[in-house]
């Protein structure tokens, strides 16, 4: 018999892998060209709403919907990158800033006129709401299945990074920017590439969320936070960094809620600072 | 010196607008209608504006305009800042609105000063009341729901043991501190209690605490939103039988959203409310059509807040003579008796706090679809002192 | 700053720059007007003010020093709360309560840029962002004190100089916050054209350069952010004064990305970035919520994505450029 600690733990890591799908992307582009995307969580919430649109409005099954999600938000990235994104690559840190911020605002406000404010809660088959036991613990099966999909998805990025010509030119890129354009390597591509795909897993994480924190369009700013906590926490430009601050800062943030409830929210914030104090470049970061 | 000039303009202005004031009666509402509490302000407006399409906008020969003003959320700076100006710039006979306390709060000061009839139609803190003489409240106090549900739950519910979980935040401390009052008035005993974090998506771990101490009853406060579904399902997926073990909470644990997102992990689960759109009257049955009709989806204890609210104000106005001065408004909103789509209810001339009928309410399967269905009535509850 | 001026010497160079320009004259002259054609508005003048005074502060570590930080409004928190705590305790009057919570707020600020000099880049960012959010939730949880999410109740304010009432027109709370303002203004300028405000951006533009020519780099970052900590108090002691209410969101990150969003709308490092950029925030939002109280911020968001196109840098950054394009046919 497990002792129910571990299925706190259990909770705690499911919703670290929430906390790395929402957050890797930003940690890449980060790392790739020190863009600053605020409007990344906006991303995430579109996909949410493309879930819901689809499974609540449409009938569509749950899985089915989920790579949607993914593309609608990877193929509105590539729009705004192109529109506007592109013109501020040289631009100041701030002005990166106030663009995405300006963004986000917009997108909330469209969020709210089309969908309302109103929390939109997710038609899922029941099967998907059960929960397994195990070892005489209760595992719910949407975590579980939220913990399989991200480990699937971050080994196939480590692979993708790790073995292709193009994950060689993002490391290249995320080392020495300078020298990578030195030897050829289109680094805008790259980075339009990148943020498509980094956009995209924000929106499938986006439609994954809604099951276990809920989707409003306040979603686009509430989830900023936590993805700077894990990216900064993480190291930019690292997949493995995002992945290993993803689940420290999920599980203590979940283990302290139970163990010591009367420092709740502290937790995550002091176990961020503490961590930044010691490693300022993050757990894997390079610079 | 400036005072008096100021006065004087003042009282000019005073005397050559009438010509205006006369004919339009101004009520400014001061609510969220933009960052997490943007819903609330929404429904709360809707309701307003629905009982004044459906009753028309004219009262003793006036026209009521509603100027709604936006909030932001949780900014007193800022919600005294538009309470001034909507008495200053835009001359409202009424303040209205509040769907939050600290808000309330900070607007009353103004009501004070201005002599400006207010009618706060959501802020349930029970002191807020008592910050201006000229506020009426037509929503509900956290004590006049929370306190009812304690003695309810030890008296008829046959809880002895219960546990409480409350979001640490002034609504969930005085939820807290309203039920024990009650429960342990009724010979109960609160075995533990925890104080979660406010922004909490994930329930599981102090579910879990509350599971090792096996309670009869867990009693719940968490702001509405996401939280309700989410703890719904932390409920479920730690195991607590809900059949068993009583869990219960005021209405937001069990709203529309939250019963859609829980699904049948829900059933059982008792809420404490004044008002839910399934109340079974014609009047409601009315409202809730109407409601529909017009926004495209049911009405909430937001949206009778606001429609209430709008009533009161036509019925003071009617009592008064069509006259808009705070002292004449108050006076004839003292002791106003009608019927809501929520019950009976009247305000309590002494301490303009609302009085109204007080629900128990079990989430069960009607026709394939979760309803909260009423079990319990206490008839005309004030607010306990 | 463009490089036009007389080099022949630091001295001359730092006078040249402390000459006061025909525009700022009639900024400050302009700042009067309210009183006369918007008698009504009043209120939101002071709060524009106050909001002025909290971006200056910002700027003088983002603009001037490169610290760019996501929880300053914790100083501004932090004079807000102990000007209202004084005057729950009893003690109403404007100018001492403002002195000391400047005080309060400073002495934070001291202990907290030790840790702060120490960091650089994201992590200071995160550190920043993390102290302000820690801060916000100890305020929540000291409800006996703070008041909790109700906020502080019973504050009252004293006559301003025993003469001037706090009135429901806010032309004490606009006339006081000017002055405070203007006062505070002009020290800083002061501080930014001395060789402490060209040290401080030479450690912005190149940290090892000002270190190997021998400039105490950290020292200077933990005297400006002392002083920035200060000033935002200041301001937050305004607040609080002025409208007698205070609670949790002037600590609070939204408060503190709003300041950052104000300060670069009008362009960081150019002394009135932060004054223009809050007027113009303000004064949209203002304006916004009156014609549409339920998306207000769409327009907001529109507005910030065409100042960043149209003007790089803010508006006080872009507008030159903008000039010049337009004379160019």
């Amino acid at each position: 018999m497990l002792s129910p600690v571990v299925g706190v733990l259990f909770d705690g890591f499911a919703y670290g892998m929430l906390l790395f799908l929402l957050s890797v992307g930003q940690s890449v582009t980060l790392g790739l060209m020190n863009f600053i995307n605020l409007a990344h969580c906006a991303f995430a919430m579109l996909g949410g709403y493309v879930t819901v649109t689809l499974v609540n409005g449409h009938g569509w099954p749950f899985f089915a919907a989920l790579p949607c999600a993914f593309i609608v938000s990877a193929v509105t990235s590539i729009g705004f990158e192109r529109a506007l994104y592109r013109r501020l690559y040289r631009a100041s840190d701030l002005d990166q800033v106030l663009l995405t911020i300006g963004i986000t605002f917009t997108a909330v406000a469209i969020a709210a006129y089309i969908f309302t404010t109103a929390q939109q809660p997710l038609q899922l088959p029941s099967y998907l709401r059960q929960s397994v036991e195990v070892l005489g613990l209760r595992l719910a099966i949407y975590r579980l299945i939220l913990i399989a999909i991200s480990l699937i998805i971050t080994c196939v990025l480590v692979a993708a990074l790790e073995h292709t010509r193009f994950g060689a030119q993002i490391r290249a890129a995320v080392d020495n920017e300078r020298m990578a354009r030195g030897l050829g390597i289109d680094v805008d591509r790259t980075f339009a590439i990148t943020f498509a795909l980094g956009s995209g897993l924000a929106g499938l994480g986006g439609g994954l969320a809604i099951e276990i924190v809920g989707l409003d369009p306040s979603f686009a700013f509430t989830y900023l936070v936590y993805v700077l906590i894990v990216v900064s926490v993480g190291g930019l430009g690292s997949i493995r960094g995002t992945f290993a601050a993803a689940a420290v800062l999920g599980i203590s943030d979940i283990a302290g809620k139970y163990y010591v409830p009367q420092l709740g929210a502290f937790l995550i914030y002091l176990v961020m600072i503490s961590l930044l104090m010691w490693r300022p470049t993050g757990l894997f970061g390079r610079r | 010196m400036k005072r008096i000039l100021y006065a004087g303009v003042a009282l000019l202005a005073a005397a050559v607008l009438p010509a205006q004031a006369a004919d339009t009666v101004k009520v400014g509402m001061i609510i969220s209608l933009s960052g997490q509490f943007a819903d609330t302000g929404m429904q709360m407006l809707n309701g307003a504006k629905l009982y004044v399409k459906q009753h028309g906008d004219t009262v003793t020969g006036k026209k009521i305009e509603i100027i709604a003003k936006d909030v932001g959320g949780i900014n007193p700076p800022v919600a005294k800042r538009l309470a001034q100006e909507l008495v200053t710039r835009d001359n409202v006979d009424v303040l209205a609105g509040f769907d939050l306390t600290p808000n309330a709060l900070a607007a009353a000061d103004v009501s004070l000063e201005a002599k400006r009839f207010m009618v706060n139609m959501n802020a349930a803190t029970a002191i807020v009341i008592e910050k201006s003489p000229y506020m009426v409240r037509t929503s509900m106090t956290v004590p006049q729901l929370n306190t009812t549900l304690g003695t309810w739950a030890e008296k008829n519910a046959g809880v002895k043991k219960a546990y409480t979980m409350v979001a640490d935040f002034g609504p969930g401390l005085d939820a807290e501190g309203a039920f024990s009052r009650g429960f342990k008035a009724s010979g109960g005993d609160v075995v533990g209690s925890v104080r979660m974090a406010v922004a909490n998506p994930d329930f599981s771990s102090y579910v879990q605490r509350a599971k090792d101490l096996n309670p009869e009853g867990i009693f719940v406060m968490i702001p509405g939103g996401a939280m309700p579904g989410a703890f719904g399902k932390a409920l479920a997926e730690r195991g607590i039988d809900l059949k068993k073990t009583k869990v219960m909470g005021q209405m937001e644990i069990a709203d529309e959203h939250a019963l859609a997102s829980m699904g049948d992990a829900a059933l059982g689960i008792i809420t404490v409310a004044h008002y839910d759109y399934t109340h079974e009257s014609k009047m409601n049955d009315a409202f809730v059509k109407a409601y529909n009709a017009e926004y495209g989806r049911n009405p909430d204890f937001f949206s009778v807040g606001g429609y209430d609210g709008m009533h009161l104000i036509y019925a003071a106005l009617e009592k008064a003579n069509g006259k808009t001065d705070g002292d004449s408004l108050i006076a004839a909103a003292k002791g106003l008796k009608w019927e809501s789509p929520r019950g009976p209810i009247s305000i309590d001339p002494e301490t303009r706090d609302i009085i109204q009928n007080v629900y128990i309410r079990r989430v069960e399967k009607v026709g394939g679809k979760l309803v909260n269905v009423e079990i319990a009535t206490f008839d005309n509850v004030k607010n306990p002192k | 700053m463009a490089l036009t001026q007389n080099l022949q010497s630091p001295q001359l160079y730092l006078q040249s720059l402390s000459r006061w320009r025909p525009a700022e004259i009639a900024f400050w002259l302009a700042t009067l007007l309210p009183f006369v054609l918007a008698p009504n508005y009043l209120s939101l003048a002071s709060q524009i003010a106050i909001a002025a005074l909290f971006a200056l502060s910002l700027d003088l570590i983002l603009g001037y020093a490169g610290i760019v930080s996501l929880g300053h409004a914790a100083f501004f928190g932090i004079g807000a709360y102990s000007a209202g705590l004084i005057s729950r305790f009893g003690w109403g009057e404007p100018l001492t309560g403002l002195l000391l919570s400047t005080l309060a707020a400073g002495l934070v600020g001291y202990a907290t840029s030790f840790i702060i000099a120490r960091f650089r880049h994201l992590a200071l960012i995160m550190l920043t962002l993390g102290f302000g959010l820690l801060l916000a939730e100890l305020a929540n949880s000291a409800g006996w004190l703070t008041g909790g999410i109700d906020g502080l109740q019973g504050i009252h304010t004293w006559r301003l100089l025993g003469h001037f009432n706090f009135d429901l027109f806010g032309t004490t709370a606009y006339a006081y916050a000017l002055a405070v303002l203007f006062f505070v203004f002009l020290g800083t300028r002061r501080l930014i054209h001395s060789p402490f405000g060209l040290a401080l951006r030479g450690i912005r533009e190149n940290w090892v350069r000002m270190s190997a020519i021998g400039a105490p780099n950290r020292a200077h970052i933990r005297t400006i952010y002392t002083i920035a900590a200060a000033l935002a108090g200041i301001a937050g002691a305004l607040l609080a004064q002025t409208t007698e209410t205070v609670s949790l969101d002037s600590l609070g990150f939204e408060r503190s990305a709003e300041v950052l969003v104000m300060l670069v709308l009008g362009g960081a490092g150019r002394l009135y970035g932060g004054l223009v950029g809050a007027t113009i925030f303000m004064v949209a939002r203002d304006q916004f919520s009156g014609i549409a109280p339920e998306y207000w911020y769409f327009w907001i968001g529109i507005l910030l994505i065409f100042v960043v196109i149209l003007l790089p840098n803010g508006v006080l950054g872009g507008l030159p450029h903008l000039i010049a394009r337009w004379r160019r046919p």
